[in-house]
């Protein structure tokens, strides 16, 4: 076999995956859009935003299938969880790479490797026997959106610590340098070298944080108490658009089905959304 | 060779293995349709009998047995115009349903829990109901300690929440729950964390679990004790009977099944699923 041949076989390959990969987000936006027709031609889009509440075993006509709550319950949750992760995680990476002596530096990092590996699953078991009782001897029924906020904030905060770290790796050593050179101290220079220059890395972070809190089911299906409406305070439960997903799916029919696929639209178009302005706010000053 | 070639090359016959496998899958040669055993009907039974149905493929290589949902009604209309040669209900007869044969694989009860240190110890029928439905909101109020209820209700379109509402002739839009739970587990973990929290779930998994350790106490229904026994007896009154149904005396592949998913082989499968295997 000639060089130039396993360079086509190659190039081929590479380019099935890439085109594959490519694929794959047009069927399942495609896939959703089909199951969840019938729920959006018989219920219609305005009843997902107008119904007084979210009663969908009912079928088109006696069901309600209001979505709101938990669009809102979606929002909240994740927008707490990243307010607490994101000072937390690039605190933490900070800590690790300019302040931190080597050894405990390096295993610090382990650490946090191995938080961002454990399965959501085992962080949602946590929150439900260990977490939630103790919020509960506070404010009862202790399974409510402050539960959902912090097991998120913990699960996202290695990813955020992470992908902030890994950004510090890549910096130029001469910025450093040219710090020390300037005889700053590790503070100016953290503030004002390091954290402007590693920006652009740093958004990629919270971005992905975001996204990972969006989407998980899970540990919030599991903490939040998954009782649809929108909460007026932090100790009442909520039910996420993932949790919503994942609890009823399982013995839904028909229209309930169908709704259930519509919660999945919604969900996909949060986060088109959050992609959408993560793309705004970068070409107009991250990356340029 | 070299490594790369060696790399490359075993990545394209990976991705020509995927995509015949996907073809595979979606051609089935016209054989296999001749033994086939189609089951339709409730929801609750319908995992159970799938789950059945797998191992009886197992034991008849050449059988596909193939178990679609659709709600006990439709499990009854369709063994009644013979769609399917096997219907699922989870439920007894009607009286107008007497032109059908039943058979009993299993037996589905729930219970009500509490956390094992709350001093109540039964609960009457109008009290859950007030409970559930928000019109008694503190323990003190049926003869416990003064502290706020949490009431923990399933998830819509679960069958333990069908059962429970319709002993109790609630309507779900009445309940004012605190926590919706999806699975049995999270409900007893849920419970077993707040101790003043109640809750319902499956006998079967209630029973192993306060065994085991876990910090709930089944309460009695009616005077009678919350337990597995009394629910293959027929006394405990929450509960009720998951059939397969037929038109006429079951022949063939369909009575070596319905035979089979009564039979001693399959109890394993009942009690995994948290439903009460038939006496022997």
């Amino acid at each position: 076999m000639s060089h130039s041949r396993t360079d086509a076989v190659l190039v081929g390959t590479l380019r099935a995956c890439a085109l594959l990969t490519g694929t794959l987000v047009l069927f399942i936006v495609l896939f959703l859009l089909v199951e969840s027709a019938p729920a959006l031609r018989q219920v219609g889009v305005a009843r997902f935003v107008s119904d007084t509440a979210w009663r969908p075993s009912g079928g088109a006509e006696r069901g309600q299938f209001n979505l709101l709550p938990m669009i809102v319950a979606t929002t909240l949750a994740t927008a707490g969880a990243l307010v607490l992760a994101t000072p937390l995680g690039i605190g933490s990476a900070v800590f690790a790479h300019f302040y931190a002596p080597r050894g405990l530096g390096r295993l610090f990092g382990k650490i946090i490797e191995l938080l961002a590996g454990i399965p959501s699953v085992v962080y949602g078991l946590w929150g439900l026997v260990v977490l939630a009782p103790l919020v509960a001897r506070w404010q009862p029924p202790g399974t409510s959106l402050l539960s959902a906020i912090l097991v998120l904030t913990i699960m996202i905060t290695p990813t955020i610590a992470l992908v902030a770290g890994a950004t510090f790796d890549n910096l130029p050593r001469s910025y450093l340098q040219a710090a020390a050179a300037l005889g700053l101290s590790r503070w100016r220079t953290v503030g004002g070298v390091i954290l402007p220059a590693a920006r652009s890395g740093l958004f990629t972070a919270v971005l992905l944080g975001s996204g990972r809190a969006i989407g998980e089911t899970m540990a919030v299906l599991m903490v939040a108490g998954n009782v649809v409406q929108t909460p007026h305070s932090l100790f009442q439960p909520v039910r996420t658009l993932t949790a919503n997903i994942a609890l009823e799916m399982a013995y839904a029919m028909g229209d309930h089905r169908a709704a259930l696929f519509v919660s999945g639209l919604v969900l996909m178009a949060m986060i088109a959304l959050l992609v959408g302005i993560a793309e705004v706010l970068s070409k107009g000053r991250l990356y340029g | 060779m070299s490594l790369r070639m060696l790399f490359s090359q075993s990545m394209l016959w990976s991705v020509v293995a995927v995509f015949s496998l996907a073809c595979c899958s979606c051609s089935r040669s016209p054989d296999a349709a001749r033994s086939q055993l189609v089951l339709t009907g409730s929801s609750t039974v319908a995992p159970l009998a799938a789950e059945i149905g797998k191992r009886f493929e197992k034991l008849h290589p050449g059988v596909r047995v193939d178990v679609q949902t659709g709600g006990s009604s439709r499990g009854i209309a369709d063994a009644r115009r013979e769609l399917a040669d096997i219907g699922m209900a989870s439920r007894d007869l009607k009286p107008d349903e007497n032109d059908l044969l039943s058979f009993t694989i299993a037996r589905d009860g729930i219970c009500v829990i509490v956390h094992q240190e709350n001093p109540i110890p039964s609960l009457t029928d109008q009290q859950i109901i007030a409970i559930y439905t928000g019109d008694i909101e503190n323990w003190k109020d049926v003869g416990g300690p003064d502290a706020e209820i949490t009431v923990v209700n399933k998830a819509e379109g679960r069958s333990t929440l069908e059962l429970f509402l319709h002993y109790f002739k609630m309507d779900n839009a009445d309940i004012q729950a605190d926590v919706v739970i999806g699975d049995n587990e999270q409900g007893i973990k849920t419970v077993a964390g707040n101790v003043n929290a109640i809750g319902y779930v499956s006998i079967g998994a209630a029973e192993y679990d306060a065994a085991h350790g876990v910090g709930i106490k089944l309460l009695p229904l009616g005077g009678v004790a919350a337990s597995i026994e009394n629910v293959r007896s027929g006394e405990f009154p929450l509960a009720r009977p998951l059939n397969l149904v037929m038109k006429s005396e079951p022949q063939g592949l369909a009575k070596e099944f319905i035979e089979f998913a009564r039979s001693r082989d399959v109890h394993d499968i009942v009690e995994e699923q948290y439903f009460v295997p038939l006496a022997d």
